[in-house]
Order: structure tokens, then C-alpha cells, then sequence
């Protein structure tokens, strides 16, 4: 398990690619790469979004999302899990997060990558203040992750 | 008893403040928990929506708080 947060933008399929690169024992063993990767929008709520800070409390955070990866991965035959956030400054296009999970097969790296996604959304202490043309707010809440409506 | 008390995000702002050390009387200490805490370090009840960490673990308004706790209080998580 793997759990960075980050003050820098990053890439994630280079993270990935260096996950592999780093770890030879994953070679040959995995047959499934779930990958979701959260990316910050210019417009939220009806309004156009300049930036945004995140916040977190610095411990806790890497203590409950090792906690939820755990969690996630418990009941699932997974080989690797990456995780990385962003804090700080962040500009639209940035990617804030990533959750990258290795497994045998498909079934195991898809489930325990979104539910290491939710279970992050509604757990691990972020905040996110939005700057819009006219002042900042906080960000009050997340959106369902099973909401599909368009917005 | 002496606790560190601690507010984030837009909690931090409404208080006014990140971080702050409280001493507990004597006559707290049997009784301590979360939600006095709160109250002593806020001067305001409990909101329902503010969530609470004790020792960067989540735990209640109601679970008890010992000397040297590090009691957090913040809005829900908006990450990802």
C-alpha cells in the first residue's frame, strides 16, 4: 500500500508506470489495473471556479485512508493499491486524486478501487475552498457517487 | 487535565482560531468528553453536522477524553 499526499501536481500514469517499475514481485501477477483519477473542474454549483485550496489535518489523513484501504482491500484478493491526494493550491485541469489498484483479475481491482473512492469522499479529512470571480466558499458537500444524473 | 483542542476548515474560520490548549478543572475530569470539550473551547451547543476526531481517530460527541487528547473538531470532508 502506498499513500502520498502531495503539495505538486503529479502524473498519474507516470506514478503508475513507477509503481510497476519499482515493484518487480507485481510482474507477470496482475491481470487487472483499476484506475479512477479525480480531476479539478473550472465550474461548480452554476459558477466559474478560478482555484481551489485543499485543505487536510496532517496525520490523520494518511491514517484513515491506510485504515480505508485496508477496509477495502480485506474482503479482495488485491496484489497493490496507490493512493495520492493533492492539498494546497490547485488550478482547474490539476489532478487532485488518484487510486490506482492491482489485482489478478478484473473483478477485485474494480470494486476495491471505488470503494476505497467512496469510502475516501466520505471519510479522509479535505476541505476544499473554492476562489470564484466573486470571493471564496467551502465546498459544503460531496456529490453521491452513485448519482449519474448530468448536471 | 490539559487537552489540545483543534478546527479546520470553515470551523477554523467561525472560531477564529486553529489550535488552542484547554485546561480542565478538576471537577470535569470524571465527566470529560467530547461534547464538553466543545462546549468549554466553542461556548456554543453542539452542532449535529460538526465532526469530531480524538487523536486523528473519528469518534462521538460523546466519547470520553483524557489528559493529553488531542480533541478535532471540522465540517464533513468535501476530498477527491
Amino acid at each position: 500500500m502506498i499513500i502520498d499526499i502531495r503539495e505538486q501536481a503529479f502524473d498519474p500514469l507516470n506514478e503508475i508506470r513507477q509503481v510497476v517499475a519499482t515493484q518487480p514481485s507485481l510482474r507477470g501477477k496482475y491481470g487487472a489495473n483499476a484506475i479512477f483519477i479525480g480531476t479539478m473542474r473550472d465550474f461548480n454549483e452554476g459558477d466559474h471556479v478560478e482555484s481551489m485550496v485543499l485543505e487536510h489535518y496532517p496525520g490523520m489523513t494518511e491514517m484513515e485512508l491506510g485504515r480505508i484501504v485496508d477496509e477495502c482491500v480485506a474482503p479482495t484478493p488485491v496484489l497493490e493499491v496507490l493512493v495520492i491526494h493533492r492539498v494546497g493550491q490547485i488550478l482547474p485541469g490539476d489532478d487532485i486524486v488518484l487510486v490506482s489498484v492491482w489485482s489478478a483479475h478484473r473483478a477485485a481491482a474494480f470494486s476495491a478501487c471505488r470503494n476505497i473512492m467512496e469510502a475516501l469522499k466520505t471519510h479522509a479529512p479535505f476541505w476544499k475552498k473554492e476562489r470564484l470571480s466573486h470571493g471564496e466558499r467551502w465546498v459544503s458537500g460531496n456529490t453521491p457517487g452513485d448519482d449519474c444524473t448530468p448536471e | 487535565m490539559r487537552v489540545t483542542v483543534r478546527f479546520f476548515a470553515a470551523l477554523r474560520e467561525t472560531i477564529g482560531s486553529s489550535e488552542m490548549t484547554l485546561d480542565v478543572g478538576p471537577d470535569h475530569d470524571k465527566s470529560a468528553n467530547a461534547r464538553s470539550i466543545w462546549e468549554q473551547a466553542t461556548r456554543m451547543p453542539p452542532d449535529p453536522h460538526v465532526r469530531v476526531a480524538i487523536n486523528k481517530t473519528y469518534a462521538d460527541f460523546d466519547a470520553p477524553v483524557v489528559d493529553g487528547d488531542e480533541v478535532a473538531f471540522f465540517p464533513p470532508v468535501t476530498g477527491g
